[in-house]
């Protein structure tokens, strides 16, 4: 081993440099410091070299203090020129933006890194890197809403993105027993939390919390733990089994449970005397509409989340022949497909606004269409239609979109016919709403506007300290993902205040940067692209499929669809990391770079920079990568990082190893490590 | 070398030219010279060239000798006819071919060794009959091929990797390939695609002998401290006499320089080369300054760059020689066997 001593030595990536300070009178002229590459991975090397480079850059800080003192009485001469600051790729943002997936994912999921896992085979790996960052990769590889599918670099280079969603579901499927890969809690801390509500929000911080030795109690209205997963989400699209497993992984960690016990007094629950509570109790309310006949044909309206609850816990087994659906986001398209399951003849879904409005998501739209299920769209509910007492069917007004010049929206009538459609039951499936009935208004939790608690973004905290929100209980209906985020962060913020620390000191994630050089053409990933189209899942026998509540539409990928289906990532967490020092302007990574990413060129403003890049950088969302000022001919290097396959060829093609592809794997802080 | 195969994704911006194409279609197979070799660069310049000019590649023959940079055809042009001749004699391959369909257009790759060593007298005789043909050598002052001996054009200062010295002085081509009759002669440097890419449509729109002298570091083993033709060298010693600005036939031009301080040449095909002058009394088209300039530039210790010559109106040998419009090899048994009656016509015409 060599000696440590490495007086004015620093690395940057696998490169020495010397840097002397420099005196602060100075430092607008000189910058805080002068650096030199040595040019050198061997320390022993650079330890011996860095003298003469050391009396060279005091010599020119000597220099300008000479000088200094000589400019003391002119004016000093001013040229403003623009120029764009080399990357600070040290802050790991830089790279976590790359990957824009995971920086997508708002649990921040290492995306990639799972899907290498897979492609190597290692099911169990990549699940536990999913059940790390969002706690039930099971379900999430079945319903999850996808935010980082349109995010995947591949929409831009490819056409469509990776099936990220469906390989998740991959690591459940294909892992083996994972009991013995599970974390254990600590040891009591004596501290203990309250949870209201069993949905994902509140077992995610229970997940968190109790991993640092928490005591959490659970509270849920339901008789079983899972929220709207279970309620709602129909087992045709999550099967029971993979719902209880992964809820019950969670709760086996040691959360106690009380179930069938609804709060229904905030109040009285404080005085349970919990050390802090967290409100993970959603937004269980679904809309009702209110037009003519809507009471006189209420016994066949039915609230659409309330509906699906009741066939979940199995009050409901039918329904009518003909079913109206109203409204257009994914309760509508449940509501819909459950609704043939149960044996409907005719179902029909009505939406006010146009087709390509709907709030659904595009692939539940599909399934629905595919299940044969009329959409109507621009059809305004007007009344209920009765006779002899009983619902006997809709009418309807058509409209159409018009847009004023902000591009606000209104839904004017074309003035046609109503519409009339028969039917025996309507499913009302318009939004969901909070309901806090239960929280008294004089207990510290101040309310604003809808009638909805005042949460801080960053902490999740109400204005009583004590008290947490997360999920679609803290600022409306969102999804399973963000409830999964929402729970990290509330239960970050849980553990600073029951230790009484500062909760917008955030935890910093945890980052590294890897080589995956092993020869001189050889990675330790798969830099080939694939120019294979995007795999599509298969689905059940719909015949079956629609007599059967609870055969699931969706298969899954098999291993080796699942395989071919991973080598579609691009690797985009292999950072391409450039060390100028090495650069010695040959060209080679310009010629080679199938996507034109890189370009020399002569600093400037951000702006002018993006524009005379070899294809100009006009995808402002994308970053570019600008090197120190070059050597040989003063230019920089600048790199965007739009479109880059991440396929190393420049980095293969680099002469002096100025380019090196490395693995960047981002982990978001959690509460536990 | 490269083991994986470039993949054929672009950039969704890239641009096409007038027959639909985009720059990637004029690319040929990956490189198997050394990562950083200057020859790549010019092969990329050279697919610059033509994808910018708009040439389709069926119309294009590569002919080329033996050495790195005779390998090079290989990778650019993959739609194109190519020849890769025996060590020095890409020249009267070229001849050849051009004699029998005159309606190719021609681009030699050559290296220094290949040039300025073994078939020295071929690329002189090629000069000297004003072949139109553009002919490139991609000068790295060494045979990289055969790892790194000295080369005809390596200067005297300049050491070999190991320390050895050279005992002979260089042979300019450029001077030469001026004083044998040349009608384009120009140096660029691989590192310096600004330059090489005008100066290359230039060439292939010229009408006659093209010589290009293009300074190619090789990274291997002439880019060392004692190299003179080493990246860092060129750059700290290139001493530019212009910046040239291609503009295609039928386009204004756009660059406006002050007055005086641009040098037009106008090519046959009515494009033109726009030259903004950096040395002050630049003229190419004065042979003898043309030669001064060089030499001058030499003494300094100085690497001249940029078009140093240029006739556009000079004949090409098939002017020279009276050939046939139509290309030999599209002619029929009858063109080219007349026939027992035609050859007492001819008999008699010499009585
Ligand atoms: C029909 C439908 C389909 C959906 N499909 C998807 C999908 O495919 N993918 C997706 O990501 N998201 C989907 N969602 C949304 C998703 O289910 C929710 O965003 C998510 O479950 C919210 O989690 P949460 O923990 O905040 O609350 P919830 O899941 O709503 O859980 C709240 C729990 O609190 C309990 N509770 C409420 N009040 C009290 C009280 N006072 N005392 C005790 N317990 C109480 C409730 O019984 C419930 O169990 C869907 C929603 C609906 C309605
Ligand atoms: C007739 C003959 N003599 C010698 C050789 C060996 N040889 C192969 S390449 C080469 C020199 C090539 O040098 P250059 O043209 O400068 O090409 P570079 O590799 O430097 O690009 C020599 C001498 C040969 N192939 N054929
Ligand atoms: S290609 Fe892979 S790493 Fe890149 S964004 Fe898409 S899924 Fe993520
Ligand atoms: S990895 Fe390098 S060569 Fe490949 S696309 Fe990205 S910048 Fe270009
Ligand atoms: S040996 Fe030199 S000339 Fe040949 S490929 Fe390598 S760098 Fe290029
Ligand atoms: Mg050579």
């Amino acid at each position: 081993m060599s000696n440590a001593d490495t007086r004015y030595l620093f690395k940057r990536y696998n490169t020495w440099w010397v840097k002397v300070a420099v005196p602060k009178t100075l430092r607008e002229e000189l910058g805080y410091d002068l650096r030199r590459s040595l040019q050198t991975h061997d320390l022993d090397k650079a330890q011996e070299l860095r003298w003469q480079v050391v009396e060279q850059l005091k010599a020119k800080i000597d220099q300008a203090k000479s000088q200094e003192s000589l400019n003391l009485f002119s004016v000093p001469e001013q040229t403003v020129t623009q120029h764009v600051p080399p990357t600070d790729t040290a802050n790991p943002q830089y790279y976590h933006k790359v990957v824009e997936c995971q920086h997508a994912c708002p649990a921040h999921t290492p995306v990639p890194e799972y899907i290498r896992q897979i492609s190597q085979g290692n099911y169990n790996e990549a699940y536990m890197l999913n059940w790390e960052s969002n706690v039930f990769p099971g379900i999430l590889g079945r319903t999850c809403d996808r935010p980082c599918e349109p995010a995947c670099r591949r929409t831009r280079t490819h056409e469509k993105a990776v099936a990220i969603c469906r390989l998740k579901r991959v690591t459940y499927d294909h892992k083996d027993d994972i009991s013995n890969l599970l974390p254990t809690p600590e040891i009591s801390n004596g501290k203990t939390v309250g949870l209201i509500g069993g949905g994902p929000a509140s077992l995610t911080v229970a997940r968190d919390l109790v991993m640092m030795g928490y005591q959490c109690t659970l509270f849920e209205r339901d008789p079983q733990a899972g929220g709207l997963m279970r309620t709602n989400i129909p087992s045709f699209r999550l099967p029971e089994e993979v719902l209880n497993e992964e809820v019950d992984q969670v709760l086996n960690l040691g959360i106690e449970t009380v179930f069938n016990s609804e709060i229904k007094s905030m109040k009285e629950f404080l005085e349970k005397d919990f050390d802090a509570v967290f409100v993970g109790t959603g937004a269980p309310k679904g809309r009702d509409i209110n037009i003519e006949g809507r009471e006189a044909a209420d016994k066949n309206i039915h609230i659409g989340i309330d509906w699906l609850t009741s066939i979940a816990f199995e009050h409901t087994k039918s329904v009518g022949k003909k079913v109206i659906v109203l409204g257009g986001g994914n309760t509508a398209m449940d509501c819909c497909r459950t609704a043939i399951r149960l044996g409907a003849e005719e179902v029909k879904v009505a939406v006010r606004s146009p087709f390509d409005q709907m709030k659904a998501s595009e692939w539940e739209i599909e399934d629905a269409l595919g299940e044969g299920i009329p959409i109507l769209d621009n059809h305004v509910p007007k009344r209920f239609l009765i006779k002899d007492e009983k619902l006997v069917g809709m009418e309807f007004e058509k409209v159409e979109a018009v847009f004023d010049e902000e591009g606000k929206r209104s839904l004017v009538p074309t003035g046609e016919d109503p519409i009339i459609l028969e039917c025996d039951d309507v499913l009302v499936a318009i939004g969901q709403d909070n309901a806090f009935e239960w929280i008294e208004r004089d207990i510290g939790i101040e309310f604003g506007e809808w009638d909805m608690p005042i949460v801080d973004k960053v902490t999740f905290q109400s204005s009583n300290e004590k008290i947490f929100f997360g999920g679609d209980a803290a600022w409306g209906p969102e999804n399973i993902i963000w409830a999964a985020a929402h729970g990290h962060q509330a239960a970050i913020s849980i553990d600073k205040f029951c230790k009484s620390l500062d909760l917008y000191d955030r935890p910093e994630p945890t980052t590294t940067l890897i080589s995956q050089k092993m020869g001189v053409h050889e990675w330790s990933y798969n830099n080939d692209i694939s120019q294979a189209k995007r795999f599509l899942v298969p689905h059940a026998d719909q015949k079956n499929a629609l007599k059967d509540l609870k055969m699931e539409v969706e298969l899954g990928f098999d291993e080796i669809t699942a395989l071919e289906e991973a080598e579609r990532c691009l690797n985009c967490d292999i950072q391409t990391v450039f060390s100028e020092d090495l650069c010695i302007e040959c060209d080679a990574c310009v010629d080679i770079c199938p996507t034109d990413c890189i370009s020399f060129v002569h600093n400037d403003s951000e702006e002018n920079l993006r524009n005379k890049l070899r294809i100009p950088a006009i995808n402002l969302n994308q970053q570019i990568l600008v090197s120190e000022e070059l050597e040989q001919t003063s230019r920089v290097m600048v790199k965007d990082e739009d479109v880059c396959l991440h396929c190393g060829l420049c980095a293969e093609r680099c002469p002096t190893g100025a380019w090196d592809m490395q693995n960047f794997l981002y982990q978001e802080a959690k509460v536990y490590s | 070398m490269t083991y994986i195969v470039k993949p054929k994704n672009h950039h969704p911006l890239l641009e096409k030219n007038e027959l639909g194409l985009t720059r990637r279609d004029y690319e040929g197979a990956v490189s198997t010279l050394c990562a950083g070799c200057g020859h790549d660069s010019i092969s990329s310049a050279i697919v610059e060239a033509c994808f910018q000019l708009s040439i389709e590649s069926y119309k294009v023959a590569k002919l080329s000798g033996i050495g790195c940079s005779s390998k090079a055809p290989a990778y650019f042009l993959n739609q194109s006819h190519g020849f890769n001749s025996v060590h020095g004699r890409m020249p009267s391959i070229a001849t050849g071919a051009a004699m029998a369909n005159h309606e190719l257009l021609y681009l030699g790759i050559s290296g220094d060794g290949d040039s300025a060593s073994i078939g020295i007298g071929q690329f002189i005789h090629c000069a000297r009959r004003q072949l139109n043909m553009t002919y490139i050598v991609e000068n790295n002052g060494t045979y990289g091929l055969t790892k790194g001996q000295f080369s005809a054009t390596n200067d005297l200062e300049s050491k070999s990797k190991y320390g050895d010295d050279n005992l002979f002085p260089s042979i300019d081509l450029p001077s030469m390939a001026i004083q044998l009759g040349a009608s384009f002669v120009a140096r660029s440097f691989s590192g310096d695609k600004e330059q090489l890419v005008p100066l290359l449509k230039a060439a292939l729109s010229h009408k006659g002998f093209s010589f290009l002298d293009i300074i190619s570091p090789c990274v291997t083993f002439n880019n060392h401290n004692t190299s003179t033709k080493s990246y860092d060298y060129i750059r700290e010693h290139n001493d530019a006499l212009s910046r040239p600005d291609f503009v295609p036939s039928g386009k204004e031009i756009l660059t406006d320089y002050p007055k005086g301080s641009t040098v037009d040449v106008p090519l046959h095909d009515g494009s033109l080369l726009s030259l903004e002058k950096i040395s002050e009394n630049y003229d190419p088209a004065d042979k003898i300054k043309a030669i001064q300039n060089i030499q001058e530039s030499q003494r300094d210790g100085k690497v001249l760059t940029g078009l140093l010559y240029a006739d556009p109106e000079a004949k090409d040998l098939k002017e020279i020689l009276n050939v046939s419009d139509k290309p030999l090899n599209e002619m029929d048994l009858n063109d080219l066997c007349p026939g027992s009656e035609k050859l007492k016509d001819i008999n008699s015409g010499l009585k």
